[in-house]
């Protein structure tokens, strides 16, 4: 018995693991190369196979659109991620402070990731719309100079887009680095206690160094939710006021699906890939260097 | 042991099963993409169904809801790329020729010549039906794009009148301010934009200016002075809408109209489905009447259906019976009673159609003759997607942004036009 299972050690995981292996290599990678070998085609509203070289980058780095989509996305990048792990940490550190009711606190810090963005966005939609939302309320209760007109102003409407983002992702933040806070050694802190550091001091130079792992590890679920946001934009202001909140997302499946340019919108799914692979390759590669 | 006649008895019905289902296969099947799923254009659609089961065909529907059409053509895109064209799908205008360019769309002029459809369908519209001079798709209905919808009510207690050019339109729009109304309801999407400008483009140049500048993408038009008269004519416009107006729906603007928070819209007339809805009658509780300064012109938006190559020959007969009951007269005037738009052949007895239809069924037949008869950029009718879209994003960018110069929008909007 025991001669079976060793015999069979070698081949028999590869075997069991080989059928996904070979089903994320063809749809996952091979999509991958797929969509690379379309962004040098001449590819319209069907995939062809006509060879036109750099033409669709020149012609995407060209179009203003796809500009404004790459600002927006460093400017909601940047604000989003921030945002989201500065108010996941602070929630965190704030309920690690063995407060009453921290089980039901934790599930309403939670909870918005538990509904879709596309929940979100309409939700945020009505709040920040002048006519009907917080604008209303306020000239309602008699502050008629209030103004937050952010969502129909095509400068601000893409910090609209933030708040939701942060909104929905800080509580799913928050989880995780309450689970790390947790499983942090009591005697470490006991000790600096002892020592005499105030309470801030601890957090700041002992826990959250301590939660590095954590804290990468969050860093990229998050970056990654913020370079293929897609569904919150278009529930929210469906890349409006006219292109203002345009993401390489939204931008991609505008020009591949709805205006027959499937040549354009997979230069700009390439320069996504590009980007997340930006992030993601570094952060590898040095969690394997690591480990080795 | 089964007695001996027993068994030539199952032979015999198998033989029979065989040769029924011979007949059967004889008589085709349709499967017909389209996204009119609510109300009455699912009406519409029904009675294209009804009627070629009369014939015996067999109907197999793909509807695909949603996105107005963008989810259905992700569908047929895939279905297509795998070799399982359905036998018709709702494809319009431009993206006809581009489908046809692929190589995957049937010719049908043995149909389109024994129904005479070249004497039926105006030449600007049966143009757009071919591609190399064959007829590959059948037009179903036609939209008039450059409507002006008003509540007559709201207009009598701000003592307006219905304007008939732009001065009068502005002059009009002052008094509903006054009166404490919106002025012009509007939806801040794109295609909603794009849908004000270009009846803004044809009020003020007419519809050899439109066809220059906006169908043939004339350089010199969409430099010249007259775009940058209608340019700030469109952004005047914008002054009268409310400061909501961004993202919403066009119903939700038509809407404002019914209940008297507006005055006006510009609008296709699908919105007379919503007046219609509400319990509203033509030319009393609402007025259509054609768009500031485009009473002599028509921006048509024509539904039609692209037809697939099919393997199967009952199949193609079947998608033949398809084309012709399309553009069938009973068909004709059940499907655009029901849509709310007018039949697409020309000379129809129009007597079951409201005020609004008729009015627009007589436009369209007089500007066929003048060649004032446009096809409208904002529904896809008259440049390539890849244009229209770019064309829609300078527009709307010029709506949104109030600092923007007329001479970047032109430059923009003309930079647009090149887009291949």
């Amino acid at each position: 018995m025991s001669a079976t299972t060793r015999s069979s050690g070698p081949w028999l995981p590869r075997l069991v693991v080989a059928p996904s292996f070979l089903l994320s290599l063809l749809f996952i990678y091979g999509l991958m190369a797929w969509n690379g070998y379309l962004s040098f085609s001449a590819s319209r509203i069907l995939p062809n196979y006509d060879f036109v070289g750099l033409a669709q980058y020149e012609a995407l780095f060209d179009n203003e659109r796809f500009r404004v989509a790459m600002g927006n996305l460093a400017i909601f990048g940047v604000l989003f991620i921030g945002g989201a792990m500065a108010v996941g940490v602070v929630l965190a550190i704030l309920l690690d402070q063995k407060v009453r009711g921290e089980g039901l606190l934790r599930t309403i810090y939670l909870y918005p990731m538990a509904i879709s963005f596309i929940v979100t966005g309409t939700a945020w939609k009505w709040m920040l719309n002048p006519g009907q939302g917080l604008e209303h309320l306020m000239h309602q209760w008699g502050f008629a100079g209030f103004s937050f007109d952010w969502l129909i102003n095509p400068e601000m409407a893409i910090y609209c887009v933030v708040i939701a983002g942060i909104w929905q992702s800080a509580g799913f933040v928050m989880a995780l680095f309450l689970a790390a806070l947790r499983g942090v050694d009591e005697s470490i802190i006991k000790a600096a206690q002892v020592d005499g550091a105030s309470l801030p001091r601890i957090y700041w130079s002992i826990i959250l160094p301590s939660l590095r792992p954590v804290f990468f590890s969050t860093l990229l679920v998050v970056s990654h939710l913020a370079i293929k946001s897609f569904d919150l934009v278009m529930a929210l202001t469906s890349g409006g006021p006219g292109f203002a909140t345009d993401l390489p997302a939204t931008f991609m499946y505008a020009h591949a699906f709805t205006r027959g340019q499937i040549g354009l919108g997979a230069a700009s799914a390439t320069v996504m890939l590009a980007t997340v692979a930006a992030i993601v390759v570094p952060y590898l590669y040095s969690e394997l260097r690591a480990k080795r | 042991m089964k007695p001996a006649f027993l068994t030539s008895l199952t032979r015999t019905a198998v033989a029979a099963i065989a040769v029924c289902s011979c007949a059967a296969s004889f008589a085709g099947e349709v499967e017909v993409l389209h996204w009119w799923t609510a109300g009455g254009e699912a009406k519409a659609a029904s009675a294209l169904k009804d009627q070629l089961q009369a014939k015996g065909h067999s109907w197999k529907d793909f509807a695909v809801a949603g996105g107005g059409g963008d989810n259905a053509m992700t569908v047929l895109k895939s279905r297509v790329v795998s070799g399982n064209a359905p036998a018709a799908a709702q494809i319009k205008g431009p993206s006809l020729q581009e489908w046809a360019a692929e190589g995957v769309l049937a010719n049908i002029d043995d149909v389109a010549k024994a129904e005479n459809w070249d004497k039926l369908l105006p030449k600007v519209v049966s143009d757009v039906m071919k591609y190399k001079g064959s007829y590959i798709a059948v037009p179903v209905n036609v939209h008039r794009v450059n409507w002006l919808w008003a509540n007559p009510e709201v207009f009598k207690k701000a003592g307006a009148k219905l304007p008939t050019n732009w001065d009068e339109f502005f002059v009009a729009a002052e008094a509903l301010k006054k009166a404490g109304v919106i002025p012009v309801a509007h939806g801040g999407q794109n295609w909603q934009d794009f849908t004000t400008f270009e009846s803004v483009a044809l009020g003020l140049g007419g519809s050899d200016f439109y066809q220059k500048a906006l169908v043939q993408l004339d350089p010199a038009a969409l430099n010249g002075p007259t775009m940058t008269k209608v340019l700030e004519t469109f952004r005047k416009v914008k002054s009268y809408t409310d400061k909501n107006a961004p993202g919403r729906d066009w119903n939700l603007a038509t809407a404002m109209v019914i209940k008297g928070e507006a005055g006006m819209q510009l609008m296709g007339d699908w919105a007379k489905g919503e007046f219609i809805a509400a319990g509203k009658k033509p030319g009393k509780d609402f007025a259509c009447v054609a768009a500031p300064g485009s009473a002599k012109a028509f921006t048509f938006n024509v539904d039609s259906f692209a037809l697939f190559k099919l393997k199967n020959e009952a199949n193609v007969k079947a998608q033949k019976d398809l084309a012709a009951a399309i553009m069938s007269p009973q068909f004709q005037e059940v499907f655009n009673l029901n849509k709310g738009s007018i039949p697409v052949r020309l000379n129809m007895d129009l007597a079951k159609f409201d005020d609004c239809a008729k009015l627009s069924a007589k436009d369209f037949v007089d500007t066929a003759k003048t060649g004032a008869l446009v096809p409208s950029v904002a529904h896809g009718m008259a440049v390539p997607a890849a244009a229209a879209g770019a064309l829609q994003d300078a527009v709307s960018q010029f709506w949104n942004d109030d600092k923007m110069s007329v001479a970047s929008a032109q430059s923009k909007i003309a930079a647009a036009a090149k887009i291949k």
